[in-house]
Order: structure tokens, then sequence, then C-alpha cells
């Protein structure tokens, strides 16, 4: 499998500061083509650092992280990935179009072509007629759906997204949860996707993987096997509703690890909402 | 599915609300203008009447001359037969104000790039800062002799004197610009580097493209401080330069006959302050095309 894996992990450790707060141990993962992974655990568990490790942002400790066949740093430099954050970090100085058009004047695409991709982008996240808005002008949705456009803009293999819809209200999120998965079926790209919400984890996912508190590790994968194309029905199925407590019950063995080591550290803070 | 559109989107402001603020704003400045005038008036007639005496300060038409004495003698003959003091007064701030222009240019020039650099090598910024701000501490009245005496024998006939001048006002602009050059370059949200760095872009178009927008509304801010300053630079260096043909020669050449004609120096102080006021305005011009920011962050 390895050799066809978008994103291939081997061992991968990451501690912080002289000190050493291991954030990551062991990690070991291959991501195949067109998967849509999502990683999720407790706050502090180090999902945010793997993705980061991922997209050579962070740099691992140890280990062995292999990005489309090279090495991350290599597949960086290359612009193998997009990358969409929490906050949707737009360049405020910047229209709507010029902030999706960013990364294509760095590859530097002449006008016309950005001009052209930018229309369709927008069309995609179905934002026309925004174009020439300023992100300040846009609700907090709006502004993440054109943080999706920029990081598709060049059409990466890899998407990478950190709790992007983590600060949006549940109507919103669920609707924007459909969209990605639209866009992602139309793009055809892989989607590393980190989130602390279960339900949002095993709507999007085709494997989802759970992480236990510090140190993080991969307690356990689970392979997220409702049918695609996957709608707001799909929330009512029985079959979600067993995933949906197959991975809190994993998420609770690896956060009770812990805080029986280490009483009082707090309770485990993954959103806990009954879907 | 433009659910979002029309319900979060905020509305521009409409041109109605644009004039009725536009018309607030003349009301208010005109408003704080008569405020001022009847607080000096005020002030003079209470203390003329009362014959208060504020230590060696006694309230008069030689320390506090009508504001409409002021004002008529801009337009009466400067000496006998002579031009009018306002187009003696308007030569002389032409004269000075090319003086500050020029000064500010080079002064926002240099720090400008003086930021730049002590942004990007934090070496040279640990190692220069404290003599840039050493650089501040020295009196420009203390500065201004020296960088004549320097600069001036160097200089092309045809920047003679008022290009030792721009050198004085040059040194009160760069020092709030490099200061928030640095601060305004160093500042920039981590995330919005980490996306760049997830880009692979050089530090060059870093720079270009995120850095340097982010920090226009720090750079706007010194240069607010920086314009009024640039013109009080060339007044003082008019000073030890003995140009006369400025604002600085007309205060110093009015100072001398203020027992006799007080309202002269007020009137040339008063076009002094309207071309700091001037620069100003300029800079705020120039900042409300360049700077597009969302309205919070627009100081």
């Amino acid at each position: 499998m390895s050799e066809q894996a978008v994103v291939s992990l081997r061992n991968v450790t990451k501690s912080f500061g002289a000190g050493g707060v291991t954030a990551l141990q062991s990690i070991d993962l291959d991501v195949r083509p067109g998967e849509f992974v999502s990683l999720i655990g407790p706050s502090g568990c180090g999902k945010s650092t793997l993705l980061r490790v991922v997209g050579d942002l962070v740099e691992p400790s140890s280990g062995e992280v292999i990005v489309n066949g090279k090495s991350a740093r290599q597949a960086r430099r290359d612009r193998d990935y997009g990358i969409v954050f929490q906050d949707a970090v737009l360049y405020d100085w910047r229209t709507v179009e010029k902030n999706i058009a960013l990364p294509l004047e760095l590859l530097g695409w002449d006008k016309g072509r950005q001009t052209e991709r930018v229309r369709e982008l927008l069309e995609l996240v179905e934002l026309q007629g925004f174009g020439s808005h300023r992100p300040w002008q846009l609700s907090g949705g709006m502004q993440q759906r054109v943080s999706i456009a920029r990081a598709l803009s060049f059409a990466p293999a890899l998407l990478l997204m950190d709790e992007p819809f983590g600060a949006l209200d549940e109507m919103t999120r669920e609707r924007l949860n459909s969209e990605l998965l639209r866009i992602w079926q139309a793009s055809g790209s892989t989607v590393i996707f980190v989130t602390h919400s279960i339900s949002e984890a095993v709507f999007l996912s085709t494997r989802t993987v759970v992480m236990s508190r510090r140190p993080g590790r991969i307690a356990a994968i689970v392979d997220v096997d409702l049918a695609q194309p996957r709608n707001a029905d799909t929330r009512e199925e029985p079959r979600f509703f067993e995933l949906v407590t197959e991975v809190r019950d994993r998420l609770r063995e690896g956060g009770l690890d812990e805080e029986s080591t280490a009483p009082g550290e707090g309770e485990l803070v993954v959103s806990e909402e009954t879907p | 599915m433009a659910y979002a559109a029309s319900a979060t989107a905020r509305p521009p402001l409409l041109d109605r609300e644009r004039t009725r603020n536009a018309a607030a704003s003349v009301g208010l400045f005109l408003a704080v203008l008569i405020a001022l005038w009847a607080l000096w008036e005020g002030f003079k007639a209470f203390g003329e009447s009362t014959g208060l005496r504020l230590g060696q300060f006694e309230a008069n038409d030689r320390t506090m001359p009508h504001i409409h004495d002021i004002v008529s003698t801009l337009f009466e003959p400067s000496r006998r037969n002579g031009p009018l003091l306002i187009d003696v007064l308007w030569d002389a701030a032409l004269f000075t104000a090319k003086e500050a222009a020029v000064g500010f240019t080079l002064g926002a020039l240099i720090g400008f790039v003086l930021g730049a650099l002590l942004a990007h090598f934090v070496l040279l910024q640990r190692g220069f800062l404290p003599y840039i701000v050493a650089s501040q501490t020295i009196p420009i009245l203390a500065v201004a002799p020296m960088v004549v005496v320097w600069v001036n024998p160097r200089l092309p006939p045809g920047l003679k004197d008022w290009g030792a001048v721009a050198v004085i006002s040059a040194y009160l602009t760069f020092f709030p610009v490099a200061i928030n050059t640095l601060r305004g370059l160093t500042s920039v949200d981590p995330r919005a580097l980490e996306l760049m760095r997830s880009y692979a872009a050089g530090s060059w178009k870093v720079l270009w493209k995120l850095r340097v927008p982010a920090a226009l509304p720090f750079i706007f801010a010194a240069l607010k401080i920086a314009a009024p300053a640039s013109v009080v630079g060339a007044i003082i260096g008019e000073l030890p330069a003995s140009i006369q043909n400025g604002l600085g020669g007309a205060i110093l050449n009015f100072n001398q006959y203020y027992v006799t004609a007080p309202t002269r120096l007020w009137a040339t102080n008063l076009i002094a302050a309207l071309l700091g006021i001037s620069f100003f305005l300029v800079v705020l011009l120039a900042e409300r095309l360049a700077v597009r920011r969302a309205p919070e962050h627009v100081a």
C-alpha cells in the first residue's frame, strides 16, 4: 500500500522544547489517494501538530514523512497541498477574488488564467457575485468558503484542513460539511481533516483516526462505511449512530488512560453533541 | 444558494449617510473653532478687566492680541510701502514647504528601509536600535548647526542651504517611521505567515505580499506624526542655516519687532500651523487611498 499512498507516516514523533513535552509519539499512518481521513481527539492531543508535520510547517523530532512519494519539505516546495485553518486567514487588504488568486500569483500564472480559475472557484464554493467584496464584509461561513477556494485554486492533490468549521455555528457547520463533501467528490483530491466533533468526523470521512491524550498516539482507526454520496439523511441512519458511538467509545478509552495516571488534569474536552 | 448573502454582507454606506457624516464633521470643526476663539477673547477680556496677573503674565494687546487683529494684519503691508504680509508669508511658507517635503520624503524612505532591515536582521536590531533611539534624545537645536556645517559644503549650488535644512527635517521624520515599520513588519499574524510558508513563498514575496500591506496602518500612523514634525524640523533648521526666505526666517525677524507689532509674529505662527496641518492632511488622504483594511484596523 505504502508506495501508492499520498501520505505515509512512519514512526513519527514530535517533542517540543528542551524539556520535551511529547506531542506525538510513534505515529504510523498511510493515507490512500482519494481518501477523506479525519483526525479526532481531545484538545492538546497533537492532531493539529500532526497535520502541520504533513505540511512541513512543523518538523518532526524523528520518523519519516512521505508526501506524494517525496519528502514533506519537497512536497511543500512543489506546492503539493492546499491548507485551510480554523480561521479563514484572509488578507484584509485584498478582495475575495485577489485572496483566492494569491497562490496563483505566487505560482506566476498569467492574469487571464487567474481570472478564469477564480471564476470557476467562486462558482464551486457558491460565492458568485462576491468576488469584489472585502473579506470583512462576509460572514464567518462565507469567509471559510473563500479560504477553501484559495486552498483548491491550484488543484493540489492533497487538502489539509485544521478544524475549518470549528468556529462556526452548528447550522452553518452542517451545511458546509455537505458542501465540502460535494467539493471533495468533484475535485477528487485527498483530504486530511482535523476536528474535535465526533459527528462531523463520522459524516465526512472514509476513515476516522482516533487519537489519545498527550502524548498523542493513534488509539484506533474506525472505517466509516456509510454509503456515498452522503446527505442530510445520512445523519438519521442507524449505522451513523453506531459509528458515532464507536468513535466516542474509542475516544473515552484514549482519554481515560491519561486521567487515571494524572487525576485532576481536566476532563475530556471533546464536544459531545448528540446527533 | 446565496443564503448568507443578503443577511450578512455589510451594506455600503448610503450617499445620504455619507453627506450627513461630512456635514457633521464640518459643523463640529466650526463649533470647536468658535469655542477656541471665545476662550481666547474671553480670557483676554477677563484678564484686562480684573487686572489678573499670573506670575509675569498679564493679559493685554501685546501678550494676547485680538484674533481679528491677527487675521487683519495678514492683509496689511509687512513694512512701509512693502508687499502685504500674507504675500510675504505665502512665499515663505512655500519655501519652507519645499524643504519640509523633501525632508519628509527622504526621512520616510530612510525610515522605511531602516525599519525593514531591522525587521529582517534581528542581530542588526539588537546592535543598532539603541543608537537610533539615542539619535532622537539629542535636541534638534544641537544637531541642526552640525548638519549645516557638515552637509552644506558638500551640496551642489542648486541645493545649497535649503538642502541642509531638508536633511534636518528628515532627521525628525525618519525615527517614527523606522520604529513603526519595524513594529508593523514584525507583528504579522503568525497564521498568515504559515499560509505563505505552505506556498513555499520566498522572503521577498512574503515582504511585499504580506508584511508590507499588513504594516501599512502602522506606517501611516508614523507618517501622520512625521508630517507636521518635518515642518517643525524645517523651520528650526532654517535658523542655524541663516535662511531668510522661509518661515523660520520670518519668525526670527518678526520676533525682533514683537514689542511694537506682536500680531505679525502671531500671524506667522498661524501660517506655520496651517502648513503643518496641510502636510498632515496630505498623509491622511494618501492613507485613505492606500489602506484597504477592515475599519477597525485603520487608525
